[in-house]
């Protein structure tokens, strides 16, 4: 199982679309390796430093429709890559959601007044995430601020990161 | 209670319910290109499991990067070709016969009516023209489809868009999706399936249709959907002769998916396109869009005219009513994009290719390049281009560009004035 827990980048913007977390030129790449420097390279937000901004960080934090437009799961691996294996969101786009879990990572949704508040008391504070899976709880940590939230998944998607992605569940079940 | 066609088509190919709301169903066709194909293969080969579920069922295509640009592309291609060859997957469209995904596919009578379609390729949607659930994918899905035929989806909830009223001439199918999309916002249907029904989708050509489906992802839906008819009977009648008496046993038949009248819908939406203008985008989102006549006078650079979208014949016959006996203007680039070899062919046939030529267009073969730029037409920082395509996102057709998407007929328009402006088509 992949690690879900470090530190937080947010990305404050509605409907970061895949070609702006990965753009299409590199898509003829044929290692998920070679995606890495190139993440979030054409993100349309104000003073983010792309290479800079995220150094270390393992969780994103964003606002709603992430992930929208182009299917391509590049977008999925440019993170995994950078070991970010966790987004939090308000919501997702679809295949973007689908394609996260696919790889054995994860895409929760969280409801709009959480994220406001996360967003609130975190976003300009380095912040770290830990996640426990099994009781389905976050605990975000910035300074002596800590929060508790909880989520939830369906057993599909825990499925899906229990067993490493679909290939292996689809693979061993049809 | 009835049930909506999607729903109809979910319980036809249902395989198992892995949790409460999934559904893993059967899939009839798995459509692969050069771009998200080749992870996938190399990972099945990795993995030990190089095998294909269904040789009849896989159809392959390069088409977004053709010819290669580079060793990369090259390379990209070669994977997909070889793999082809290896498991003997005949419908494999290669340089000379290749064309534009979802506009080739449904040329050759690879969708029907009831099918379940994936692709790694977000624009899937389009196929939901012939009344098929056709969906968008990641590289890990369509590996699957690849090795075991099967995809994982929600059970369909469905936005049914009724389109009424009097269309005004001039006025075309891109409008009346980006007016929805305007509407809907770009997540409005995420999760959703779009179906469009209604007096004006009655009347709408396939080709028509399959610009409308094509930009349901953009809405955020998985799939746009619409009712089979007798135009879609005689689109795929050459492909179907043989399996049926007449064209009204094929209706029939195809007549078992179609939504029930007492079917529960997500929402209901009256979308009347009798007041509609042709309309631009403006901004990095496809739900930014604006009367075409509102955004005069922005300069383009480039006007391309092509894609998925709207890089069928009956685009290319609009643009060229509009090209007949002008030029362009000499601060404009004009690239045009015939779909397919068929349509190239068909719009030579008919003297549309010539009047692209005359009017100073740059003709290129078929393929997806410039659209999500990668070749073929990509912008420079600061560059405007007025594009038949479906996503204006920051960068989409190369960094620091800005893209305006529009119809064929304002993109004609567009190119001859040297800014964004309306048709002579439009009367409004």
């Amino acid at each position: 199982m992949k690690n879900f827990s470090g530190k937080v980048l947010f990305l404050d913007r509605n409907d970061i679309n895949t070609d702006e977390i990965i753009p299409a030129k590199y898509l003829s790449e044929i290692s998920k390796q070679a995606l890495g420097p190139c993440l979030l390279e054409d993100i349309k937000l104000d003073g983010f430093r792309s290479r800079i901004d995220i150094q270390e960080k393992s969780v994103i934090i964003t606002r709603t429709n992430f992930g929208c437009g182009s299917s391509r799961e590049h977008a999925a691996w440019a993170l995994e890559v950078n070991n970010i294996n966790l987004v939090i969101a308000e919501s997702f786009a679809r295949i973007f959601r689908q394609n996260m879990f696919n790889c054995g990572m994860m895409a929760v949704e969280l409801p709009a007044e959480t994220m406001d508040r996360i967003f609130r008391d975190f976003a300009d504070k380095e912040t770290y995430l830990e996640t426990y899976l099994e009781k389905n709880i976050f605990f975000i940590t910035a300074e002596e601020h800590q929060l508790e939230v909880s989520f939830s998944i369906s057993d599909f998607d825990r499925a899906l990161v229990m067993t490493g992605g679909w290939v292996e569940y689809a693979d061993s079940k049809y | 209670m009835g049930k909506t066609i999607a729903e109809k088509i979910f319980d036809a190919h249902h395989v198992d319910s892995p949790a409460e709301d999934i559904h893993v169903i059967r899939l009839d066709a798995v459509f692969c290109h050069e771009i998200t194909t080749p992870m996938a293969i190399n990972d099945l080969v990795r993995r030990n499991k190089d095998r294909v579920f269904d040789t009849n069922k896989i159809k392959a295509v390069i088409d977004h990067v053709t010819p290669a640009k580079d060793s990369k592309t090259a390379e990209q291609g070669k994977i997909l070709r070889d793999w082809a060859r290896r498991h003997n997957i005949l419908d494999f469209f290669d340089i000379g016969r290749n064309g534009i995904c979802h506009v080739l596919f449904p040329e050759k009578g690879f969708v029907r009516p009831g099918f379940t379609v994936i692709m790694g390729d977000s624009h899937t949607c389009t196929h939901g023209a012939f009344g098929a659930f056709a969906a968008g994918v990641g590289t890990t899905d369509l590996e699957v489809g690849i090795l075991k035929g099967v995809c994982a989806f929600h059970y369909p909830s469905t936005i049914k868009i009724n389109i009424s009223g009097q269309m005004p001439e001039g006025v075309f199918a891109k409008d009346i999706i980006l007016s929805v999309i305007g509407c809907l916002g770009v997540n409005g249907a995420t999760n959703k399936v779009l179906e469009f029904t209604g007096p004006i989708v009655d009347a709408m050509t396939m080709e028509s249709r399959m610009t409308l489906c094509n930009m349901a992802v953009e809405a955020g839906a998985t799939s746009g959907i619409c009712l089979p008819d007798m135009t879609t009977v005689e689109y795929l009648w050459e492909f179907i002769e043989n399996e049926y008496s007449d064209k009204k046993e094929a209706l029939d038949d195809f007549s078992g998916f179609s939504s029930d009248s007492d079917a529960r819908y997500d929402q209901v939406i009256e979308h009347d396109v009798s007041r509609l203008e042709p309309l631009v985008t403006f901004g990095y989102k496809p739900d930014q869009v604006k009367p075409v006549k509102e955004m005069e006078a922005i300069k383009v650079d480039q006007v391309y005219i092509g894609s998925c979208t709207n890089g069928r014949i009956e685009d290319l016959r609009v643009a060229a009513r509009e090209l007949a006996g002008q030029k362009i203007s000499n601060s404009v680039r004009g690239i045009v994009s015939p779909a397919t070899p068929k349509i190239y062919r068909q719009a030579m046939e008919e003297g549309i290719l010539k009047i692209f030529l005359d009017a100073g267009f740059c003709i290129t073969n078929p393929t997806c390049g410039a659209c999500l730029g990668m070749s073929n037409g990509v912008l420079a920082q600061g560059e405007v281009c007025a594009s038949t395509t479906n996503r204006n996102f920051n960068g989409r057709m190369g960094k620091g560009g800005m893209v305006h998407l529009v119809s064929p007929a304002t993109a004609a328009a567009t190119a001859i004035a040297g800014y964004i402006t309306n048709s002579s088509l439009f009367k409004g």
